[in-house]
């Protein structure tokens, strides 16, 4: 099951540089290593989640590891040109895959530089195989403290070779907060938190949204943590009915809250503004909804109207979303711009890079990174902690579309009043 | 009625209906295995095959070539779809290891769970799909007062039943029943009599995977699936059927209104509980009754 994505025509690219290396060794015989270093080449190994049940955070991989294959041809590197490989490796959703083949990129493919992306259950274990092997690695889309504080972290010491740009869990607060506030409820909020990894770090009663939200004057209604991929919500149901909870929020899958939210409503329960993560992030999980998808909030990390310019491509946000959508057929998702994002840094770090053999010099190139991506600045400046670049976060609402059967619209600018407003906030009928 | 009372009745009424979804999960393992001692490791990706075969068949756009069917005319298909894909299953495939041993044909159930898993990532991605039932799903019923029930679950619970009905006379009642018990309890003797063991086992397969077909589109409708969603079907249908005890259909079913409610009871205490509660049942019954609380002890039918 394997999902290795190499590139012939860059093999043969490879092979024909290496051809002219051998033509062009003659000429430089006195640069001894010069048939070596013509041979070498960078390769880039990335980690996402392709397949599995996290795979639709990975689904936009593929399409920016082929665009940016046929743009990195070469990447000039302390003034020679070197040509690129990049090696993409399916995590399957699964953190032992993950390590293992992170694993398998460090000492079998000999990669260079290490990406990864997508939910904790992958950056975590490649970051952590990154930081035993000493690969310089540069890790997105997981918000930051699952990603420092569950891989063990101390803010005042930090990692060594893992850096991550993503926003974090005081931003969905905000966020969702700055929603609700802008609509009139009785602020009574319904949370629901499955025992994983993202639902105990959003209910943590200390560093979650218990303390952020009493300090708003939310009441909170947490009934506790319920499996994942859980058959029946009735418990919770009456538990919210009985407080009357007109906010339901929470971190929870897909199939969960198509669970949760077709049993609220055949029980009668009708609250008046849903806002979750990760369930309401991608458009076909609004459409498996049906006519239930209308008017649901989410956070919004990236989206086309976004003001940023890709470093790389100088495509906006909305000319990455429309050549995404017209080459793979697929409403955008998300995590498009930060898998984009990941590679705009890479190149940059090459760039910089004194020589391609040193790791810690590449290492010491990441955490100098100052660039502009598509989606926002990204430097490592040691806040919030060292390792962690914020990007950042606004309130978006599924509306029903013209294009696409669901759009999402951002409805609250406030914490990144540069992001233009698509829409207003409306209550669910 | 007090609150307190209220509350728990509504917990029982909600854990029946949950028991109606597993006890029918469990009822096509459960023939399965009694016919053939097949232990189908790849049910749970049938029923996410069959819901996604309704799926295609229902909607009108996409990437790939969808028909755009009215739901009514789409189920009987995927149901004689999924019927004649499970006797193709069991006399392509399956009948040529079933002479093994149990093993191989585990281990060959494993595999198709594998490509089923990936034939469906490839070509329709890992979105989350579901049915739509035209507001089926979020209709609802009140019992009496203080406890409803969608119509979605208590139709489920009523088709259940009425498999189960149908599977028990068909067993107990006809020729084809007498074949399928006379090929489960000895396969050589059967032959000698003149059954066709291996068109017996086929149609049993078959018939399993009609009712796979059923138990796929009803969750379809109730919760969303995507390719990697099978065995996590699979672990409730297990527990179902060794709570019930193998062979009686009845047994099976009860094995799932048993699970559900101890879960839904699990959920009441505290929600992390529930799929908790359920294991621990499981796991008692199989510890101080392995052969399951209704085992088939009929020796005459």
């Amino acid at each position: 099951m394997s999902q290795e994505h190499r590139h012939q025509s860059n093999r043969r690219r490879l092979i024909k540089a290496a051809g002219a290396a051998t033509a062009s060794a003659g000429l430089e015989l006195l640069g001894a290593p010069a048939f070596a270093q013509g041979a070498r080449r960078i390769k880039l190994g990335y980690v996402a989640p392709i397949t599995g049940p996290l795979a639709s955070f990975g689904e936009p991989c593929r399409y920016v590891v082929d665009q940016m294959q046929a743009r990195f041809k070469t990447i000039s590197i302390a003034g020679r040109s070197v040509p690129v490989e990049i090696v993409l490796k399916d995590s399957q959703s699964n953190s032992n895959r993950a390590a293992e083949v992170a694993a398998e990129l460090i000492l079998k493919d000999r990669i260079d530089l290490m990406l990864v992306s997508s939910t904790p259950d992958t950056t975590n274990p490649v970051a952590d195989q990154c930081e035993v092997n000493e690969m310089p690695c540069i890790s997105t889309d997981c918000p930051w403290q699952p990603w420092f504080f569950g891989r063990g972290g101390k803010p005042e010491v930090g990692f060594k070779w893992a850096y991550h740009f993503f926003w974090g869990l005081e931003d969905v607060i905000e966020v969702f907060t700055n929603m609700w506030n802008s609509v009139q409820t009785n602020k009574v909020v319904a949370g629901m938190f499955p025992n994983d990894a993202d639902g105990n770090a959003w209910g943590d009663p200390k560093l979650g949204l218990p303390p952020a939200l009493a300090r708003q004057g939310f009441k909170l209604i947490d009934p506790g943590r319920y499996q994942v991929l859980t058959n029946d919500f009735s418990a919770q149901i009456a538990a919210f009915k009985k407080a009357n909870c007109e906010i339901v929020t929470g971190n929870m899958i897909p199939p969960d809250f198509k669970t949760f939210w077709t049993q609220a409503r055949q029980q009668g329960y009708r609250p008046k503004v849903v806002s979750i993560g990760k369930a309401l992030l991608f458009a076909p999980a609004i459409e498996a909804l049906g006519d239930l998808g209308d008017g649901l909030t989410s956070e919004v990390w990236w989206g086309p109207t976004h003001p940023f310019k890709s470093s790389l491509t100088g495509q906006s946000a909305g000319q990455l979303v429309s050549a995404y959508e017209s080459a793979t057929k697929r409403q955008w998702a998300q995590s498009l711009g930060f898998s984009h994002a990941l590679f705009e840094v890479a190149a940059d770090v090459l760039k910089r890079a004194r020589s391609i053999d040193d790791k810690p010099g590449l290492r010491d190139a990441i955490a100098a990174t100052k660039l502009s991506t598509i989606v926002g600045p990204v430097a490592w400046t040691g806040k919030p902690v060292k390792n962690i670049s914020k990007t950042p976060l606004v309130g978006g609402q599924w509306v029903k579309g013209k294009r696409y059967k669901y759009e999402l619209l951002v409805v609250n600018n406030k914490t990144a009043p540069g992001v233009p407003l698509g829409g207003k906030m409306k209550l669910l009928s | 009625m007090p609150a307190a009372l209220l509350g728990w009745t509504d917990t029982l009424v909600q854990g029946v209906m949950l028991g109606g979804l597993y006890g029918l999960f469990a009822v096509g393992l459960s023939l399965v295995f009694g016919v053939m001692r097949i232990v189908n490791i790849a049910h749970g990706d049938l029923i996410v095959l069959a819901a996604f075969g309704a799926i295609v068949a229902t909607s009108a756009s996409g990437t790939v070539p969808a028909p755009g069917l009215p739901l009514w005319i789409a189920a009987p298909l995927v149901v004689a779809a999924m019927y004649a894909f499970g006797y193709i299953l069991q006399r392509g495939v399956l009948n040529t290891t079933i002479a093994g041993g149990e093993l191989p044909p585990l281990l060959v159930t494993f595999g198709v769970s594998i490509v089923i898993q990936n034939l469906l990532l490839e070509f329709y991605s890992a979105d989350p799909r579901s049915l739509a039932a035209g507001g089926l799903e979020t209709r609802s019923v009140e019992l009496f007062a203080g406890v409803t029930v969608g119509v979605l679950p208590l139709a489920t619970l009523a088709i259940a039943l009425g498999i189960t009905a149908f599977l028990q006379w068909l067993f107990g009642r006809t020729n084809i029943g007498r074949a399928f018990r006379a090929a489960s309890d000895d396969p050589e003797i059967a032959g000698l009599m003149g059954i066709a063991t291996r068109h017996v086992y086929a149609l049993a397969t078959a018939l399993a995977l009609a009712v796979v077909a059923i138990a796929g589109m009803l969750l379809a409708v109730r919760t969303t699936v995507a390719p990697a969603d099978g065995p996590n079907n699979l672990i409730y249908a297990f527990e179902a059927v060794i709570i019930g005890g193998l062979g009686s259909f009845w047994g099976t079913l009860a094995g799932g209104v048993i699970l559900g409610i101890s879960q839904a009871i699990g959920f009441r205490l505290s929600p992390g509980w529930g799929a908790f509660a359920g294991h621990i049942v499981f796991l008692a019954i199989l510890a101080l009754r392995p052969q399951g609380l209704f085992p088939r002890t009929r020796t005459q039918a």
